[in-house]
């Protein structure tokens, strides 16, 4: 059995973009852990989703040999969404390697990785990527990294993962500076979880690191947090392909199979020790905490069923959504989900698209409100159709983040105008070098999650980078606007909004739902109101005509089909009060872009 | 019921931007090969005398008179058959007439659409609104006093105005019979690639509606109230064949892409319509296989559900209860329809309102899904 000192644990952290996956690539060919022949391009990254979104959403690992030495690198999920799957991936490891784009320089969040990082007292090694480029600043993103970080401009490595070139010297450097991990084999079983992955044939799969004791196969195992036990059926490494092992011993990173049936079992945080030699548990355990809401419906009704099953198998591989059934009045029958941010909840909605082959409607997201009632008692409200009326209210708090962007100086104005409009506060601005700004931010989550990503990129033509965490609830002057349909409220368009942005919504929604709501045989107004009082109005006319002209010997046959698709038609649609709405209608009307 | 015989001229002199009839502007080397066709089609059919009898096209009138009589001398026709023959003011004249006349015509129908220039324009249509008066007049001279006159109203850039001057112009004429047709834009057709490119506007619905109103008003006033969505007439002077469509007679189909009907004694029907060109119906006929391009058979229920609705369009409304279907459901939707203004009552019939005129498809899909279901049992076995 080789011995600590041998080991070096790490973690890749970088923006999108900026090469991890085809580092990785590299470093798999370069130590022989993958043939020539069976590489393929984002090795690593393992789901469709993820190779096309170039991005990282489970963590994986790999053993390595280099000079002696075994590596264990741990691909961690890149995006602000994950950041509590990156501490944890983070608290397996003694180093990291920072990873940063020549031509772009660090971004916001690399940046607060990087300081997750140093937090757990990690050894960073810095290496600039893509030197290869024409476009690259190697001497001034050093700079800027030594200026936020304090990783002297000398000491950063500068490669190319695409040639290779760089990056033996950058192995040898990590295990050069990266300390090897301490931990006692005698003593009782420590291992932390750090990503648990379901396989339809062999149940959950997690991958551990083995702080103090050893991890043998067929030992009765503790699992903490769960409070369950299970035999460990079998432990193993991955080179990069799994391979059994006798077990694990401190220092060591590798995967554990124990007949578990859902991950919501196996959870990212967990620490793992014996039913016979129970030890205490690793720091830093978290619920997954879901941070936006919204409601997923089937586009045609009849796939209800379907969606359920779909999304109790995908909570097998992710416990960190939540759902519960909701009923719409205009959107049939669903379920209100919970994510732990934005790009969480696309995936999920995307997964169960794509893998489950569904046509899924989604609500606009929200966040989560705390309110206290005139009558003393507090609610916690995820669905603006449920929001109590304002006259049993005594004050609603919502959750904020402190935003961190980075960007260009030439976008600053822009950038301020953003936050601003979307009521946040600058709480600090730095300049990293004389073109880079970082700005700081307190804002109301729920500003963020409309559509703050999307308007961010399109100010600043893709060059500033954004990186959120929450820092609690605070009180604020919300109203709910309710979207009323020939005097019916339609739930599925109730929103909660800040009082001062109220009419602009109720304008903006009532406009756009005249234009998609197709004529009836009677006027529709469609009204935006607060608490019982119009905000906006806008009316669908009556239709005046709706006839073909000419119905003669050669028509008839058309004109049946005709009538008949209209007869079809009208049973398709949902009928809010007397108006009936094609479902499109409301799948329109709930796009956020425009 | 009456039966009729449909025979399709194919042929025009030019073809008018909306139009996405089977007609060709260049086939007149074929007329005397598809006379002669359409003659041997309708005699190996060996028909019993029918009422009616319909040249439609195309442009019928773009015959020559000996050529359109020798089709209609082969069909035997009954006593008092109305005699009917699409006409292009542009391609008659005195002598055609009285050719008609002779060989049995006794109505005539003329594509008039707009008393306007610029509106005929739009339509890209060629003749000039003062050959109107003449034909009508060669008509009357001749002794064809049942005439017809088809209108188009809505197109873009036609004002109430057009439209008013179009109805007072047509009206002078004295006619006996006004079919007036809201534009209707169909895909494929110049006008249709014109709207979808963008580059025409497309006619909008509230206009026409009022311009329907407009026309139901003049004309009524003028003594000829509606009988079909889009056909006013003088008590007396409705077009007997197409009534034929509208109210379930057999009608046999001459002619390339004609369409034809014919109903079993348990009210099921078989429709059937022929090749689409010229070409192939000459070809099919001279050969002596069958011209017909394909049927359908509707089932007892299906055909219910369609003869409600065609006799919905005309104002003899529907007779309730209906035929297969639930009565308590026909009667609640008819009581929703009447309620929206859509229906009224008269005794034991139902009849379009103006407004149901207006939107008789919402109102014919309605009537159709409360027709599906069939009516429950009485008693018990």
């Amino acid at each position: 059995m080789p011995g600590l000192e041998q080991f070096r644990n790490f973690s890749i952290v970088a923006h999108v973009d900026h090469g991890k996956s085809t580092l990785a690539d590299r470093i798999l060919e370069l130590t022989g852990a993958v043939d020539p022949r069976d590489m393929r391009a984002q090795y690593l990254d393992s789901m469709d989703l993820e190779r096309e979104r170039g991005i990282t959403i489970k963590a994986q690992n790999v053993r390595l040999n280099w000079a002696g030495h075994i590596l264990h690198l741990i691909d961690t999920p890149g995006h602000v969404d994950f950041g509590y799957e990156v501490s944890r991936s983070l608290a397996a490891c003694e180093g990291a390697l920072l990873l940063v784009d020549a031509s772009q320089g660090i971004e916001a969040q690399t940046l607060a990785n990087c300081y997750l990082a140093l937090e757990h007292d990690l050894t960073i090694v810095a290496a600039l990527n893509k030197i290869d480029l024409p476009a690259a600043e190697p001497d001034r993103v050093a700079g800027e990294i030594e200026h936020v970080l304090g990783i002297p401009a000398d000491e950063i490595l500068q490669i190319s993962a695409k040639t290779g070139e760089g990056v033996p010297a950058l192995l040898d450097a990590l295990v050069a500076r990266i300390p090897a991990p301490k931990g006692d084999a005698d003593a009782p079983l420590q291992a932390l979880m750090f990503d648990s992955i379901y396989d339809a044939y062999r149940g959950v799969v997690s991958s551990v690191r083995v702080f103090n004791g050893t991890l043998t196969s067929g030992a009765r195992l503790r699992y903490v947090q769960a409070k369950a036990n299970h035999d460990a059926e079998e432990i193993g490494v991955r080179l990069p392909v799994p391979t059994p092992v006798a077990a694990l011993g401190p220092g060591e990173v590798g995967y554990l199979i124990a007949g578990i049936k859902d991950v919501g079992q196996a959870r990212v945080g967990e620490t793992v020790t014996t039913v016979a030699h129970p030890a205490e548990e690793l720091p830093g355990y978290r619920d997954p905490k879901p941070m936006v809401f919204c409601g997923l419906y089937p586009v045609d009704g009849d796939e209800y069923a379907e969606l359920r099953e779909s999304l109790e198998k995908l909570r097998l591989n992710d416990s960190s959504f939540t759902y519960e059934p909701e009923t719409s009045g205009a959107l049939g029958f669903g379920f209100r989900c919970g994510f732990l941010g934005l790009l969480h909840m696309e995936i999920v909605r995307e997964r169960l698209e794509r893998e489950y082959d569904l046509s899924l409607v989604a609500t606009a997201p929200n966040v989560e409100y705390q309110l206290e009632l005139l009558d003393g008692t507090i609610s916690i409200v995820d669905n603006p159709s449920a929001m109590p009326t304002p006259n049993e209210i005594a004050s609603i708090e919502e959750p904020y983040v402190n935003v961190t962007v980075l960007t260009p100086t030439e976008y600053i104005g822009s950038i301020m105008e953003l936050c601003q409009q979307r009521r946040g506060d600058m709480t600090r601005m730095e300049y990293l070098s004389e073109e880079r700004v970082e700005l700081v931010y307190v804002l109301p989550l729920a500003e963020i999650v409309m559509d703050f990503f999307d308007q961010l990129k399109s100010r600043t033509k893709g060059y500033a980078s954004l990186d959120y965490e929450p820092i609690g609830y605070r009180p604020s002057n919300l109203s709910k606007v309710d979207v009323l349909l020939n005097n019916v409220p339609v739930d599925a368009f109730s929103t909660i909004v800040h009082r001062d942005r109220a009419y602009d919504y109720g304008k903006r929604m009532t406009e756009k739902l005249r234009e998609l709501i197709p004529r009836q045989l009677f006027d529709v107004p469609i009204q935006a109101a607060v608490g019982g009082r119009i905000i906006a109005r806008e009316t669908v006319k009556a239709k005046r005509k709706d006839v073909i002209a000419k119905c003669y010997g050669g028509d008839i046959s058309r004109k049946r089909k005709l009538l008949d698709r209209q007869k079809e038609g009208k049973k398709r649609m949902k009928q809010i009060g007397r108006v009936e709405v094609p479902q499109e209608a409301f799948v329109a009307a709930l796009r956020l872009d425009d | 019921m009456p039966t009729g015989v449909y025979v399709h001229i194919p042929f025009c002199a030019a073809r008018c931007d909306y139009c996405d009839f089977a007609t060709w502007t260049d086939r007149a080397h074929l007329v005397d090969a598809y006379v002669d066709a359409c003659v041997r089609d309708v005699e190996q059919r060996a028909l019993k005398p029918v009422d009616t009898v319909f040249f439609g096209g195309g442009t019928p009138s773009l015959l020559p008179a000996d050529q359109l009589t020798r089709i209609l001398d082969a069909i035997p026709r009954a006593n008092g058959a109305e005699v009917s023959v699409e006409c292009n003011p542009d391609s008659v004249d005195a002598d055609k007439f009285r050719a008609y006349v002779d060989a049995g015509v006794n109505r005539v129908s003329f594509g008039v659409q707009s008393m306007r220039p610029h509106v005929l324009v739009a339509l890209g249509r060629t003749h000039d609104p003062d050959n109107v008066a003449r034909a009508v007049d060669a008509a009357r001279t001749a002794g064809i006093e049942r005439y017809n006159l088809d209108l188009i109203y809505g197109t873009p850039g036609e004002s109430l105005d057009d439209w008013s001057t179009t109805l007072d112009a047509a009206l002078a004429l004295e006619p006996g019979h006004v079919s007036a047709y809201a534009l209707t834009v169909e895909p494929g057709t110049p006008m249709g690639k014109d709207v979808a490119a963008g580059e025409r506007a497309a006619p909008d619905d509230d206009d026409q509606a009022t311009k329907y109103e407009l026309a139901d008003d003049r004309l009524t006033a003028a003594g000829l109230p509606w009988y079909e969505v889009s056909n006013w007439a003088r008590p007396g002077d409705e077009c007997r064949h197409n009534l034929i469509y509208w109210l379930g007679g057999d009608y046999v189909a001459i002619g390339c892409a004609a369409h034809g009907a014919s109903f079993t004694e348990d009210g099921a029907v078989r429709r059937w319509w022929n090749v689409r060109t010229p070409e192939r119906y000459v070809d099919a006929i001279t050969t002596g296989s069958s011209a017909e391009a394909g049927d359908e058979f509707l089932t007892d229920a299906a055909r219910a559900g369609e003869a409600a609705v065609l006799a919905l369009r005309t104002a003899g409304g529907i007779k309730l209860p209906l035929p297969l279907a639930d009565p308590s459901r026909v009667v609640s939707c008819v009581d929703d329809l009447g309620a929206a203004g859509l229906l009224e009552r008269a005794g034991d019939r139902v009849v379009l309102t103006r407004r149901g005129r207006l939107l008789g498809n919402e109102a014919a899909a309605r009537l159709l899904g409360a027709m599906e279901q069939p009516p429950s049992p009485v008693g018990t076995r």
